[in-house]
């Protein structure tokens, strides 16, 4: 490990894992969580006091739908409370009038709402939920005349990238300020899908130039953050910023996690907020040492001008592609893993009828 | 284009705090923390919804006691920058 540990700015807090919709592209682990085990209201508002003595600045409070758990309210209270900057992730679905007027007066700083496509038949479709797509447009007008900050989060793949434009549009005239394009990130129940959900080339390439120009024309009037996807790129992303360097993510049950989908790391063992304070997990336990710093990257990437720009990558790539969560992400076209990655584009992109979408319930 | 007569303003959702971890100002915003330098604490404790940007540069060069031509242009590219990042918002006067 070098040098010093800097404490960390973001927590994401997934209050939940239940969740109305049945997204096939949900990044959350195969196996979830029960409500029996989900952390009381108590034990959260706990949590998010440690949280800012620790360092954090922002709570992302998610899931799964965090609108699901009863106490939003209270929670969103608790974590103003403790002087973090608090930012709702949902679907919208659960969300009324009322309770959103509650949650103002809550004090929550920030919505980010997720579309799963621009007309009902998309979204409804792919979210697995008959009538959400026109609650969410409720629920985004109700947003809107509270005057809470709006980002809309759209998550793009194979079936609706081509609708790129339209969902820019969308933002706009739902009065966001921001938008996160975010193509389908691998991870999770996502892999079960990998082949439906995959875009192809033709699509990416297009995409990306309509973000370019939208970014120019659209300045200082709608933030727009890309996020392409991954098995295009010739590098990875510096995910998480870094293994244990800037965030950290809790799970329902209290179990303290380097990012999302670390569990899927089989040799990892991670502590949980209600057997140690969160900051011992976040210094001093294993799990957030294995991969943090550079130190024990392999020789390819110790000698790479990019080793401090993306750390060799995601480690939970690396090991759902290649079975070993040390090695540098797939993605990058220097590593030997690269070309397991394009032997499982070309069958992606290649398959002749992509199969049924396997929906998450 | 940003005009000197615009007036800047923090819109909703975000704001400044005293970091007690790190000891510094920070300004808070959707999916975005900055920490601020002491240029950008004298910029955005002066965004009082009323102030011109051309306002503002005026009164820190005299706090500073620093030639407005060399303030001017740096209170115009730090609030253009926090307008593009969505940060900021501007009205005209
Ligand atoms: S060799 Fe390592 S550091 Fe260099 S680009 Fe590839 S993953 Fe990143």
């Amino acid at each position: 490990m070098s040098d010093r540990v800097d404490p960390p700015m973001a927590m994401l807090a997934e209050l939940t894992h239940r969740c109305p919709l049945a997204c096939p592209y949900c990044s959350n682990p195969t196996e979830l969580t029960g409500k029996e085990r989900e952390l009381s209201t108590e034990a959260w508002a706990d949590v998010f006091r440690q949280a800012a003595a620790l360092g954090v600045l922002q709570l992302h409070l998610s899931g799964g739908e965090p609108a699901s758990r009863r106490d939003l309210v209270e929670l969103v209270a608790a974590a103003r409370e403790a002087g973090l900057y608090t930012n709702l992730i949902t679907s919208g679905i659960g969300l009324t009038e009322r309770r959103l007027k509650e949650l103002d007066e809550a004090g929550l700083d920030h919505v980010q709402l997720s579309l799963q496509g621009v007309t009902a038949a998309m979204a409804d479709r792919i979210g697995g939920y008959k009538g959400g797509f026109d609650r969410k447009m409720h629920v985004a007008r109700v947003i809107a005349d509270i005057g809470f900050p709006l980002t809309l989060n759209a998550v793009m793949h194979r079936a609706n990238l081509d609708d790129l434009q339209a969902t820019i549009s969308m933002a706009q005239h739902l009065g966001a300020r921001r938008i996160e394009i975010a193509c389908v990130q691998f991870q999770g129940w996502a892999l079960i899908n990998r082949a439906q959900l995959q875009p192809s080339r033709a699509q990416v390439d297009v995409a990306k130039a309509a973000v370019a120009k939208a970014v120019e024309e659209l300045r200082g009037a709608l933030v727009i953050d890309f996020v392409p996807p991954d098995y295009y790129s010739d590098f990875p992303k510096a995910c998480m910023n870094g293994w244990g360097s800037t965030g950290l993510n809790v799970s329902p049950d209290g179990t303290v996690l380097p990012c999302h989908a670390a569990e899927t790391i089989p040799q990892l063992s991670f502590e949980n907020v209600q057997d140690l304070p969160l900051s011992e997990i976040w210094y001093n336990s294993p799990a957030f040492n294995a991969y943090r710093g550079t130190d024990w990257l392999p020789e390819l990437c110790q000698t790479c001008d990019r080793r401090d720009i993306d750390f060799g990558g995601c480690r939970c790539q690396a090991m759902a592609v290649l079975g070993n969560a040390a090695a540098p992400d797939p993605v990058c076209r220097k590593s030997e893993g690269r070309a397991v990655l394009d032997a499982l584009l070309e069958q992606d992109v290649h398959e002749i009828a992509a199969p049924e979408y396997v929906y998450r319930r | 284009m940003m005009q000197r007569e615009d007036v800047p303003f923090l819109p909703r959702g975000v704001r400044t705090c005293f970091d007690r971890v790190r000891e510094t100002e920070v300004l808070l915003g959707p999916e975005r923390v900055l920490m601020l330098d002491q240029v950008g604490v004298a910029v955005l404790g002066r965004l009082d919804g009323v102030a011109c940007l051309s306002e503002i540069s005026h009164a820190l060069s005299q706090v500073y006691d620093a030639p407005l031509d060399v303030i001017e242009p740096d209170v115009m590219a730090f609030v253009q920058d926090l307008v593009e990042k969505g940060m900021v918002h501007v009205r005209p006067r």
